[in-house]
C-alpha cells in the first residue's frame, strides 16, 4: 500500500506521534484534542459531506486536468486592465515554480530575506522610474484596490475639506464599482465626469481626482490641466497608469499626479482568471510615510556595510491599529518578484519594444478597420481602440470567437480591441476576418498614434541590475545568487506563529502554470471557464462544510480584504433591517491590527474590549461595553483560537452575549487550522468569518503574499457578500434568501442591490489561478486528512510547550493546560535577569539555522512559536534542542562567563566574513560564533548580512536600488 | 536644558515651559525613553493655529507612532526645524534641544505640576 497524501503532508508518522503525546501525557491525538477544545464548541456530525474521500496525487492531478479541459483558452483581446503576456521561461522555472522564492514568508526578518528585498527594491524602483514618482511600495493587492487607496490616501493628506472624489468616467469598470462600494462606507462621495472633455475651471471642489491613463476605452489625453486644477483648489490627482504604456509616454510625475497606481501583471505575470498579480503605488516627495503596505529601504548592518529592510512599517495596522494608514497586510511579493525580473531581464530597450510593437498593432488595426469602414472611436491611443459596428457589434464578437479570439463588448453598437505581447506578435489574421477585412497596412508606413506632446523624453531603468542581466544563463544565476541570500521552507522549519508555515506540496503546485488555468482573462465568456466555475463553487462548498457556514465568496485577495468584506456584509445586513445607527465593534485588545483597521474602513467606531490574565476576553468588561452600547452595537470581532494560541471556554457565552444585543459575531479565521475536524466556527456562534487559504489550506506565502482571504457567512449575510459587476455567474448559495424574508425595501434584497455591492477585490473570483492548490490540498486530504492534520499541528505546539516549558516560561494556556496549535514562550524573565533580548535570540537562532518564531506578538517581549503539522520530529527537536542551547548561553551571559555587550547573541547573526577578516577579539570563539551545534559544519544557511540597524534605516529613507559603489568593500 | 521642577506636564507626557504668553513644549524622558530611537517628526506650521487637546504633529520611532497634542489654546510661534532634521535630539536631549514647539496662547488651561507627573508616571 502506498503512502497517502495526508501522510506525506503530516510530518510525524504515528510512531513519531506517540513519543511526542508521551511527553505531553496523553495516550492518543485525538484524547489531546478533545481535552484541548472546550467541549461546547465540538464539531456536530456532518449528515451528508461534500468532500470526497481522498484522492491519490496522479488522481488530484487527473481531475484537475479534466477540471482545466473544461476551460478554452482564447486569444485574449478584451483588455480593461487585464492583457496576455509572455512569461520568460527562465523566470517561470526558477521563480514561480521555485520553492526558494514561492515558500518564503515576509521578510519581516531582513537578514535572511535579502535576496527577496533585493527584487523587491528593483519593483520599487520599477515603478517609481516608469511613473516618475519618488517613491513606490512594494505591491498592492491589484489595481481597482489600489486605485481605492490612493482614495484614502489623498482623503488623509488633502487640507480640502471637501467629502468629493472626482472620477474620470474613462476608468475601468470594476474599478469604479469597488470606488462606489468603499466609499460610501466612510462617506466619501464619489462625482463621476468626463474629465477630458470637461473644462477644469468647470471642475466641483474635490479632496482628489482619479485619472485612468490610457482610459478604459484606450484613449490616451493629457490630463495635466486638469491635475493642477485640482490641486490648485487642495486636492490630490491619483492617476493609474499602465506601466508599459509608460515607455512610451509621459509619466504621471511628469503630468503632476501625487499618486501613481496600477498593476504589474502585464509584465509577465499571466493573466489567470483575475489573479494574483501585483499592483502598485507610489508617491510624489513628501507622501511616504502615507504609503500604505509594504516599503522596502535600504538602511545597513552592524558591520556598517548595505542591508535592505521594511522601512516605516510601525505606520501600518500591527502597530498603530484603528489609526493605521491602510488595513493591507498581505501584498503580492511573489507576483511583485516576477514583474521585476521581467524588467530585469528585458532591460529599457526591451521594454520599449514590446510597447512598440503593441501599439503598431494598435495602429495597423485601426487602420485597416478605417480603410474598411468602420469608425474608429478612439483617436489617440496606445494599445486599445474602440470600433464602431452599429447593430453588429455582437455579431463581430461572435465571429472572432469562431476565430479563437475574444474581444469586448462595450454595448450593442460599439467593440473595444486591446493588443498585447502575445496579439502583437501572433499577427492579426483571424481578427480582421471577424470584422470582415483584409490586414493590409505595413507597420513602415505607420506614424504614431500618440500625442506629440506626451511623448516620453525622460529616462527609465538606467540602474545597472536592468541592464546587466540579458543572457539567460546571467538571468538565471541573477535568481539562483538571490534566492541563495533567503531562507525559506526549503532549508527548515519556519516556525512562526500565527503564521501556519506548513507545507505547500509540489502536487498542489502543479497546475497553477497549466494555460488553462493561466491563461484566461478574468471577463472571458462564461462558456469558455466553466472549469474554472466548477473548481470555484466546489472549493466554496467545501470551505461552506468545513466552517459550518451556508456561503462562501473567494474573492477576498488577503486576509485583510476578508475581514472588509466580511464587515461590510455586517453592515449591509443592519442598514437592510433599517439598522443605521449599529456601527460599533468590539474588538478584544489582543486581536491582530487588521481587524480594527478593517472596522475603519467599513465605516465602524472601534471599541477595545479588555484581555484577562489568562490572555482571554474579559467577559466583565465584554458584557459592560456591550451594555454600553448595546442599542448601537454592530459586531464583535474574535478570533479562535484567540491570537494567543488559547482555545477560550467562553466562546459561546461571549457570542451569545453579542447576540442577545442585536450585534453579529464575526469569527476571524486566521487560526482555522487549530479546531478544522474539531470544532466549526458557523456552530458555536459566528455569522461570519475569513479563513486564509495562504496558511490553513496550503496557498504558499511567496515571500508576503499571495494571499486569498475567503468570507464564509451564514445565510442571513449570503446577500452581503461580494458581488462584481462582471461576474461570469453569481456561485454564491442563498443569494435571494432575504427577498422574500421583508425588511427596509429601501436598503433592498440582494435583486435590488447593485451588481457591484459590496466588491473588494478588482477580479470577481479574486486570485482563482491559485486556488487550485487548495482544492488539491482539500481533495487529496479529504475529511479526516484535514482532521489529522489539525491533530498533528495541535500535538506539535504542544510538544514544543512541555520541552521547552522548563527553559522558557509559556505565557497562556487554556483547558487542561493545554495550548493550541501555537505557544508563547515569555522572553521577559530572561530579558530581566540577563539582558538578553528578544532579538537577540531571534537573530541567535539565524546562526543555528532556523528562521525566528514570530517576535513581540501578540505580547511585547515574547516569540510565539507554530510548528505546523508538516514538520517531523527530528525538525522540531532541533528547533527545540537550539532554544535550549540559546537559553544555555544566556545563562552564561547571566554568570559573566561573556560580558552583556560582547557574546554570541549580542553579536547575532555572524556572517562568515565576520568571523574570518582581520583579528578576532571576541569573548567567545569563530566555532562557538558559527558552528554552535557540530551538524552545522556539513550544512549551514550563511546569512549574508549582520543585524540590521532599523532607525538608521527609518532616518534615511531611500527606497530605491543603491548604486553599486555602495557595495563596494 | 530646562529645570524639570519648574516646567508644567500633560497626561499625554508632554512639558511645558510657560515664559509670559509664550508656552514651548516638548515630550518628556519618559515618552522618550519608551517610544525608543525617534525617526520622524512631523510639526504643525508655524502660524497656524492651535486647539488644545487636539493632535498638531507626529513622532515616530521605530516602534510606534506617537502623537503630539497641543497642551494650549493658541498660535504656532516656532516649529524646532533641528529637530525635523535630526530626530534623534528627541532622545539625546528632550527638555533642551529636543524641543518641538512654541505656541503663543491667552489663557493657561490647568497643568500638571512636576510632582502630580512624577507620581502619573511612577504608577
Amino acid at each position: 500500500m502506498p503512502f497517502s497524501f495526508a501522510e506525506r503532508h503530516i510530518g510525524t508518522d504515528s510512531l513519531a506521534q506517540l513519543e511526542m503525546l508521551s511527553a505531553v501525557g496523553y495516550d492518543t491525538v485525538e484524547r489531546l484534542v478533545d481535552a484541548a477544545v472546550p467541549t461546547s464548541i465540538h464539531a456536530l456530525p456532518v449528515a451528508a459531506s461534500t468532500i470526497p474521500a481522498p484522492a491519490t496525487e496522479r488522481d488530484a492531478l487527473k481531475e484537475l486536468r479534466t477540471l482545466a479541459d473544461r476551460n478554452t483558452v482564447r486569444r485574449s483581446m478584451i483588455g480593461l486592465g487585464y492583457y496576455d503576456t509572455i512569461t520568460p521561461a527562465v523566470i517561470k522555472r526558477n521563480v514561480l515554480e521555485n520553492p526558494s522564492w514561492y515558500t518564503a514568508y515576509t521578510p519581516y526578518q531582513p537578514e535572511i530575506s535579502q535576496g527577496r528585498l533585493e527584487a523587491l527594491i528593483n519593483f520599487q524602483t520599477m515603478v517609481s522610474d516608469l511613473t516618475g514618482m519618488t517613491t513606490a511600495n512594494a505591491s498592492m493587492l491589484d489595481e481597482g484596490t489600489a486605485v481605492v487607496e490612493g482614495m484614502l490616501l489623498a482623503r488623509r493628506a488633502s487640507k480640502s475639506t471637501s467629502a468629493v472624489f472626482l472620477v474620470d468616467s474613462d476608468a475601468l469598470p470594476q474599478t469604479k464599482a469597488l470606488l462606489a462600494n468603499r466609499s460610501a462606507a466612510v462617506g466619501i462621495e464619489i462625482v463621476e465626469l468626463p474629465l477630458a472633455s470637461t473644462e477644469p475651471s468647470a471642475l466641483p471642489e474635490a479632496f482628489g481626482v482619479f485619472v485612468q491613463y490610457p482610459g478604459a476605452s484606450g484613449t490616451v489625453w493629457d490630463p495635466t490641466s486638469t491635475i493642477s486644477a485640482v490641486k490648485n483648489a487642495g486636492g490630490l490627482a491619483v492617476v493609474a497608469a499602465d506601466l508599459l504604456a509608460l515607455t512610451l509616454i509621459k509619466a504621471p510625475g511628469e503630468l503632476g499626479a501625487d499618486v501613481a497606481v496600477g498593476t504589474s501583471q502585464r509584465l509577465g505575470v499571466p493573466m489567470g482568471f483575475g489573479g494574483p498579480h501585483a499592483g502598485y503605488m507610489a508617491v510624489r516627495k513628501g507622501l511616504e510615510r502615507q504609503l500604505p503596505g509594504r516599503l522596502v529601504g535600504v538602511s545597513q548592518d552592524s558591520d556598517g556595510h548595505p542591508a535592505y529592510r521594511l522601512s516605516l512599517q510601525v505606520r501600518e495596522q500591527h502597530i498603530r491599529r484603528e489609526k493605521a494608514t491602510s488595513n493591507i497586510c498581505t501584498a503580492q511579493v511573489l507576483l511583485a518578484v516576477m514583474a521585476s525580473m521581467y524588467a530585469v531581464y528585458h532591460g529599457p530597450d526591451g521594454l520599449k519594444r514590446i510597447a512598440q510593437r503593441i501599439h503598431l498593432s494598435a495602429q495597423v488595426f485601426a487602420q485597416d478597420a478605417a480603410a474598411a469602414g468602420f469608425t474608429v472611436e478612439t483617436q489617440t491611443f496606445f494599445d486599445t481602440v474602440r470600433v464602431s459596428a452599429p447593430g453588429r457589434a455582437a455579431d463581430i464578437v461572435e465571429n472572432a470567437r469562431q476565430s479563437n479570439i475574444n474581444l469586448y463588448l462595450v454595448d450593442e453598437n460599439t467593440i473595444g480591441v486591446s493588443f498585447d505581447e502575445v496579439s502583437s506578435v501572433d499577427g492579426q489574421l483571424g481578427l480582421a476576418e471577424a470584422f470582415g477585412f483584409t490586414s493590409r497596412t505595413a507597420f513602415s508606413i505607420l506614424t504614431s498614434s500618440l500625442p506629440v506632446e506626451l511623448e516620453r523624453q525622460s529616462e527609465y531603468l538606467t540602474h545597472p541590475v536592468f541592464n546587466t542581466h540579458r543572457s539567460e544563463t546571467a538571468m538565471m544565476r541573477y535568481l539562483k545568487y538571490l534566492a541563495d541570500k533567503d531562507y525559506a521552507l526549503d532549508r527548515g522549519m519556519i516556525p512562526l506563529g500565527s503564521c501556519t508555515m506548513k507545507l505547500n506540496a509540489a502536487t498542489e503546485m502543479e497546475s497553477i502554470t497549466w494555460p488553462e488555468f493561466a491563461g484566461l482573462h478574468p471577463f472571458a465568456p462564461e462558456a469558455d471557464v466553466e472549469g474554472y466555475l466548477t473548481l470555484i463553487e466546489q472549493l466554496q462548498n467545501w470551505l461552506a462544510e468545513v466552517t459550518g457556514y451556508d456561503s462562501v465568496s473567494l474573492q477576498p485577495n488577503a486576509g485583510s480584504q476578508g475581514e472588509l468584506a466580511g464587515l461590510l456584509a455586517i453592515r449591509g445586513y443592519h442598514h437592510w433591517r433599517g439598522d443605521q445607527h449599529r456601527t460599533v465593534c468590539l474588538i478584544p485588545s489582543s486581536a491582530h491590527g487588521t481587524n480594527a483597521a478593517s472596522a475603519v474602513l467599513a465605516g465602524m467606531k472601534v471599541v477595545v474590549v479588555a484581555t484577562d490574565d489568562l490572555g482571554n476576553v474579559d467577559i466583565a468588561d465584554l458584557h459592560a461595553k456591550i451594555a454600553e452600547h448595546a442599542d448601537v452595537l454592530a459586531a464583535l470581532m474574535i478570533t479562535y483560537p484567540s491570537t494567543h494560541g488559547v482555545y477560550e471556554h467562553e466562546v459561546v457565552a461571549i457570542c451569545d452575549a453579542v447576540h442577545d444585543a442585536g450585534g453579529q459575531v464575526y469569527v476571524d479565521g486566521a487560526n482555522l487550522n487549530a479546531v478544522l475536524g474539531y470544532a466549526r466556527f458557523g456552530e458555536f456562534g459566528g455569522d461570519v468569518s475569513h479563513l486564509n487559504l495562504h496558511k490553513t489550506f496550503c496557498i504558499p506565502h511567496g515571500g508576503g503574499g499571495p494571499g486569498v482571504g475567503p468570507v464564509a457567512a451564514k445565510a442571513h449575510l449570503a446577500p452581503f457578500l461580494p458581488g462584481h459587476p462582471m461576474a461570469q455567474r453569481d456561485l454564491l448559495a442563498h443569494r435571494g434568501d432575504l427577498l422574500a424574508s421583508g425588511g427596509d425595501e429601501s436598503a433592498g434584497g440582494h435583486a435590488a442591490m447593485p451588481a457591484h455591492h459590496n466588491i473588494v477585490s478588482a477580479a470577481p473570483y479574486g486570485s482563482p489561478s491559485i486556488l487550485p492548490i487548495s482544492w488539491a490540498y482539500v481533495r487529496m486530504m479529504g475529511s479526516e486528512g484535514l482532521k489529522a492534520a489539525t491533530g498533528a499541528a495541535v500535538l506539535a505546539a504542544n510538544y514544543v510547550a512541555v520541552r521547552l516549558r522548563e527553559h522558557y516560561p509559556v505565557l497562556y494556556a487554556g483547558d487542561n493546560g493545554l495550548v493550541a496549535h501555537e505557544c508563547i514562550l515569555d522572553l521577559r524573565p530572561l530579558t530581566a535577569a540577563t539582558g538578553v533580548t528578544v532579538d537577540d535570540v531571534a537573530k541567535r537562532l539565524v546562526d543555528y539555522g532556523f528562521h525566528a518564531p514570530t517576535m513581540s506578538f501578540p505580547v511585547a517581549g515574547t516569540l510565539m512559536v507554530e510548528p505546523t503539522e508538516s514538520e517531523d520530529l527530528p525538525e522540531i527537536d532541533r528547533f527545540i534542542d537550539a532554544m535550549i542551547a540559546i537559553k544555555k548561553e544566556a545563562d552564561a551571559v547571566a554568570a559573566g562567563r561573556w560580558p552583556a555587550d560582547d557574546n554570541p547573541l549580542h553579536n547575532a547573526p555572524h556572517t562568515a566574513q565576520s568571523v574570518i577578516v582581520g583579528e578576532w577579539d571576541h569573548a567567545y570563539s569563530r566555532e562557538e560564533a558559527v558552528y554552535p551545534v557540530s551538524s552545522l559544519i556539513r550544512g549551514k544557511y550563511w546569512p549574508p548580512v549582520r543585524r540590521i540597524d532599523n532607525a538608521y534605516g527609518d532616518r534615511n529613507l531611500v527606497c530605491a536600488c543603491p548604486p553599486i559603489e555602495a557595495f563596494a568593500e | 536644558m530646562a529645570d524639570k521642577t519648574e516646567l508644567k506636564y500633560t497626561a499625554a507626557h508632554e512639558w511645558i515651559l510657560v515664559d509670559g504668553t509664550t508656552a514651548t513644549v516638548g515630550i518628556t524622558d519618559y515618552a522618550a525613553d519608551k517610544l525608543g530611537d525617534v525617526v520622524f517628526v512631523e510639526l504643525p506650521e508655524v502660524g497656524s493655529t492651535v486647539a488644545s487637546g487636539t493632535v498638531v504633529g507626529e513622532i515616530e520611532s521605530t516602534k510606534s507612532v506617537g502623537e503630539l497634542f497641543a497642551p494650549v489654546d493658541g498660535t504656532v510661534l516656532e516649529a524646532n526645524e533641528a529637530v525635523v532634521d535630526s530626530p534623534e535630539l528627541v532622545n539625546s536631549d528632550p527638555f533642551g534641544e529636543g524641543w518641538l514647539i512654541k505656541v503663543t496662547f491667552e489663557t493657561l488651561p490647568e497643568l500638571l505640576s512636576f510632582d502630580e507627573y512624577a507620581a502619573l508616571v511612577a504608577e
